[in-house]
């Protein structure tokens, strides 16, 4: 035992970015990096009501090396929890309650001074939004810079060349020439690495990311994460990491703790939890995330291909798109051909910028195509008029992304749904008020909620309501664009569930477009799979998800992360074999 | 950028066209007789006659506008009744009342205008941006409720309520100042400026009151943004936020603002201008538009165009100059 020289953890890593993993002696009372003791966080709303509880008496440790995933839904006080261990509340009015303990500095107690001291130079923090949380007005090497010099004596070159070290590291081509770069001249994940490289220039101890990958592809996820861990094993800085993604935490982190409302609700090794997990909101949780590795859920319909083959209800043939950017011309869709049969869902996934989106707005001709052909029940409408298109606009409907912005905020819920049937103008008012209430509760909506405003529903509720403006109109092909993405996975599950009962019921086509391959795999029977403005591979689930002909399909599905930590890593090792041609995006 | 300067220019001199045509139609729409109004209330038929005939009013409206148009692009040559004159390129006429020409009379007035909006702007730059700055950083404090008060009172005031009071309270009640008279910055520096510092300071202090508001407003914006946030969670002192990221984003639609307010200036702050008795270009507009002085209407409309549509530009310059996301298309 080396109780003798039990002194104070060394607060000032002399060498920073050195292996400083320290010996992980468990006899030792040694503190470990984090200490949260009952942490609580109030947030104080409006004078009069009971403050918001964000946080409830939350304990845990992390010990130094050692990497830790909190896990939760959207309001589960996750990102709360990760910034008290900064301080960042102190000043926002937020009540703090209990003591956080990092790298030795109780951040409760500490001076506004030690606070700063402790910023950035013993735990630095990654930030979701990798655009929003550089500022765009300096370079990217003179924030680095600028944050270097306030926790080191650095001079102003030394500080320069420090950043353009740490953003060589986290793989920024040419990094010293992309050092003046502004972060807008970044790609998103040229921008989270900039954002890595910030909190790796003082060689911290923790590193806290909140959502790190959240805004960015999945391609590029993989990229990040492998990164992280990459970093993690040489320097044996420990991690926090904050996700709503299960998958994630199982490719990062050795410890994982759910929490819901504020509260653990269970904790233990990556593995052990999501293989055996103890509690049922742990089960719900991880039944409820789509995987591409699960049996396939949908109806034995791979088979009757041929019968139905021929009917036809959309065909796009060679369709285009072009937008004007000043005097550059952007080919957003690129000759693109695809049919949609009757009942059947066929989805469409890609990264951000191949095209998706512009392809499901010529669908229902929201967009004029550029050249090409689209044929609905064997009438032409690619180019047809607005007039001639009348008749059609009732039975090709669109569901939303963000079903937020896509509901007029002042107007009730029950008049945004009976927008569809007031245009078409065949029912009278009662009737019309009927249909609604109908629908509301069609989609799972108590009827009574009518006269209610957008903002009094949650996000999926919310989705419930765009769907049942699009069915209003007794649509026989609705184009979901992204009608998941910015849901829970418990909240997707209920969504998709929906979206698959009313196709049986109504014998709904749909095109599901969206960026999750495993959403796609668990709603569709068929897939096209977008880069650039064109389908590299379109075929049945069972084809493109069992054996992907096109390489980058290949690459997007080795990207996807997987609830198997041991598959995890072996997948991580595989991924270091693939051609690195996608390299550092 | 090119392209973009020559885009912006082509679709200023379309926007003069336009707007001297519509001056020119709406003088030939009211009521009254140009002729004898230049001549004056005791002229005889015959006299009217005379001045109808050298001033060309009786050519129809297009040939008057096409010859006003020449005189624009290459200058013609004028008769005042005994002897005639050239007026050379950039000629806009002369004035019915005094003879005298248009684009001279409008040099003679500017200096007087720029003076005036010069002093004003660098007023409302720092009275403006310090109260909004301060404000936002004093947010929910007793400093920014003041202030507020302050800035309401300030927009609410119209200018020459402002002028008037600080008229009474300096010169009359106090008399730390004599009545000012303006004086030429080339004849007396010194005196220019004593003779400017009440009309600066009314349109100064009217005008900050939206720049505060303005600056308040973009503060707390960018002091909302996440990257504050992230400097803040890297250690950096609050000071340092303030003054490298968060004032930083708070500039811009300041810049942008003041040139665009400093262009409609060149048109005179009428207001203050006619307060203070500045020979400054809006009050010149004021006194032609009285007279139904055509050519000094028309001219004074033009020039005014375009120190508008020059700011319009310089704005969006600025603003791109100070954030590089900003595409000049």
């Amino acid at each position: 035992m080396t109780e003798l020289n039990d002194a104070p953890e060394p607060n000032d890593p002399t060498e920073p970015g050195g292996p400083t993993r320290p010996p992980t002696n468990p006899g030792t009372a040694a503190e470990p990096l984090v200490r949260v003791t009952d942490l609580t966080v109030e947030f104080t709303t409006d004078e009069g009501t009971a403050p918001v509880r964000a946080v409830d008496r939350l304990s845990f440790t992390l010990a130094a090396g050692r990497a830790l995933a909190l896990v939760g839904e959207s309001g589960s006080g996750k990102s709360t929890v990760a910034s008290a261990l900064l301080g960042l509340h102190r000043g926002t009015g937020a009540r703090v309650g209990g003591t956080v303990r990092v790298g030795g500095t109780d951040v409760g107690a500490a001076t506004d001074r030690e606070l700063r001291a402790l910023r950035g130079a013993v735990a630095a923090m990654v930030f979701q939004d990798p655009l929003s949380s550089l500022d765009p007005y300096y370079a990217v090497g003179d924030q680095i810079a600028e944050v270097y010099r306030v926790h080191t004596a650095a001079t102003r070159r030394a500080a320069r060349a420090r950043a353009v070290e740490v953003l060589d590291r986290v793989g920024i081509p040419d990094a010293a020439r992309r050092a003046h770069a502004r972060p807008h001249e970044f790609s998103g994940g040229m921008r989270q690495r900039a954002l890595i490289a910030m909190a790796l220039a003082c060689g911290p101890r923790l590193l806290i990311a909140d959502e790190p990958t959240t805004a960015l592809d999945v391609t590029v996820q993989a990229q990040i994460l492998d990164l992280l861990h990459e970093l993690r094993q040489e320097t044996g800085m420990g991690l926090l990491l904050v996700t709503h993604d299960v998958g994630v935490a199982a490719e990062s982190v050795d410890d994982v703790l759910v929490m819901r409302e504020g509260r653990e609700v269970e904790r233990g090794p990556v593995a052990d939890l999501l293989g055996a997990p103890r509690e049922t909101y742990t089960r719900t949780l991880l039944a409820a995330v789509p995987r591409v590795d699960a049996p396939l859920t949908r109806g034995p319909e791979p088979a009757p291909e041929p019968e139905s083959a021929g009917e036809v209800l959309l065909e796009a043939v060679d369709l285009r798109r072009e937008f004007r950017r000043g005097r550059r011309t952007v080919t957003a869709v690129d000759g693109v051909s695809l049919t949609v049969r009757p009942g059947e869902t066929l989805g469409v996934v890609g990264e951000s910028g191949s095209g998706k989106t512009t392809l499901g707005r010529m669908l229902v001709r929201l967009l004029d195509p550029t050249s090409g052909r689209l044929r609905y029940r064997g009438t032409e409408i690619g180019a047809a008029s607005e007039k001639e298109l009348r008749p059609f606009r009732r039975e090709l409907q669109m569901v939303f992304q963000d079903p937020a912005s896509s509901l007029n905020p002042r107007r009730s819920v029950g008049e945004s749904v009976a927008d569809p049937l007031r245009a078409a103008g065949a029912l009278d008012e009662t009737r019309i008020v009927r249909r609604v209430r109908e629908l509301l509760e069609r989609v799972g909506l108590d009827p009574d909620r009518y006269d209610r405003y957008p903002h009094e529903f949650s996000g999926g509720q919310r989705q419930r309501i765009g769907i049942a403006r699009a069915l209003a109109a007794e649509p026989r092909l609705i184009v979901c664009d992204e009608p998941v993405s910015a849901l829970d996975v418990t909240t997707q599950a209920q969504v998709t569930a929906l979206l698959a009962e009313l196709q049986r019921e109504l014998g709904l086509a749909l095109v599901f477009i969206a960026h999750d391959l495993a959403v796609v795999r668990q709603v569709s029977d068929r897939v096209a799979v977008m880069r650039g403005g064109r389908i590299v591979e379109q075929g049945t689930v069972a084809q493109v998800y069992g054996a992907p002909a096109d390489p980058y399909t290949r690459r997007l599905l080795a990207a996807v992360p997987v609830l198997d930590p041991a598959h995890a890593a072996a997948r991580r090792s595989a991924r270091g074999e693939l051609p690195r041609e996608m390299a550092a995006v | 950028m090119t392209r973009y300067l020559l885009k912006r220019l082509g679709g200023a001199a379309g926007v003069l066209l336009v707007l001297s045509v519509a001056v020119y139609a709406l003088f030939y729409l009211v009521p009254g007789d140009p002729a004898r109004l230049a001549c004056g209330d005791r002229c005889s038929t015959q006299q009217v006659e005379q001045v109808r005939e050298r001033l060309g009013l009786e050519d129809s409206v297009v040939a008057q506008y096409g010859e006003f148009l020449r005189g624009v692009v290459a200058g013609r040559d004028y008769s005042t009744g005994t002897a005639v004159l050239h007026c050379d390129a950039p000629c806009l006429g002369f004035s019915y009342k005094t003879d005298q020409q248009v684009t001279q009379l409008i040099l003679e007035r500017a200096p007087a205008t720029l003076s005036l909006a010069l002093g004003a702007m660098v007023l409302w730059l720092v009275i403006g941006v310090g109260t909004g700055l301060l404000s936002a950083l004093r947010r929910g404090g007793i400093t920014e409720r003041a202030l507020t008060v302050l800035t309401l009172a300030g927009t609410g005031t119209p200018v020459f309520i402002l002028g008037l009071l600080l008229l009474m309270l300096v010169c009359a009640y106090l008399r730390w100042l004599p009545f000012p008279s303006y004086v030429p910055f080339t004849d007396d520096p010194e005196q220019w400026a004593w003779n400017l510092l009440l009309p600066w300071l009314t349109l100064g202090l009217y005008e900050s009151a939206k720049y505060a508001r303005l600056t308040r407003g973009s503060t707390l914006e960018t002091l909302a943004e996440d990257h504050i946030r992230t400097f803040r969670a890297y250690g950096v002192g609050e000071r340092a936020v303030v003054a490298r990221h968060a004032l930083r984003g708070a500039v811009p639609p300041v810049i942008a603002l003041s040139a665009l307010d400093f262009g409609t200036m060149m048109g005179g702050a009428v207001l203050t201008e006619s307060l203070f008795g500045i020979p400054g270009v809006g009050k010149t507009l004021i006194d032609s538009v009285r007279q139904v002085d055509l050519p000094v209407v028309v001219g004074v409309v033009l020039v005014v165009g375009v120190a508008v549509v020059l700011a319009n530009v310089v704005a969006d310059l600025l603003y791109a100059a100070a954030d590089r996301r900003v595409a000049l298309l």
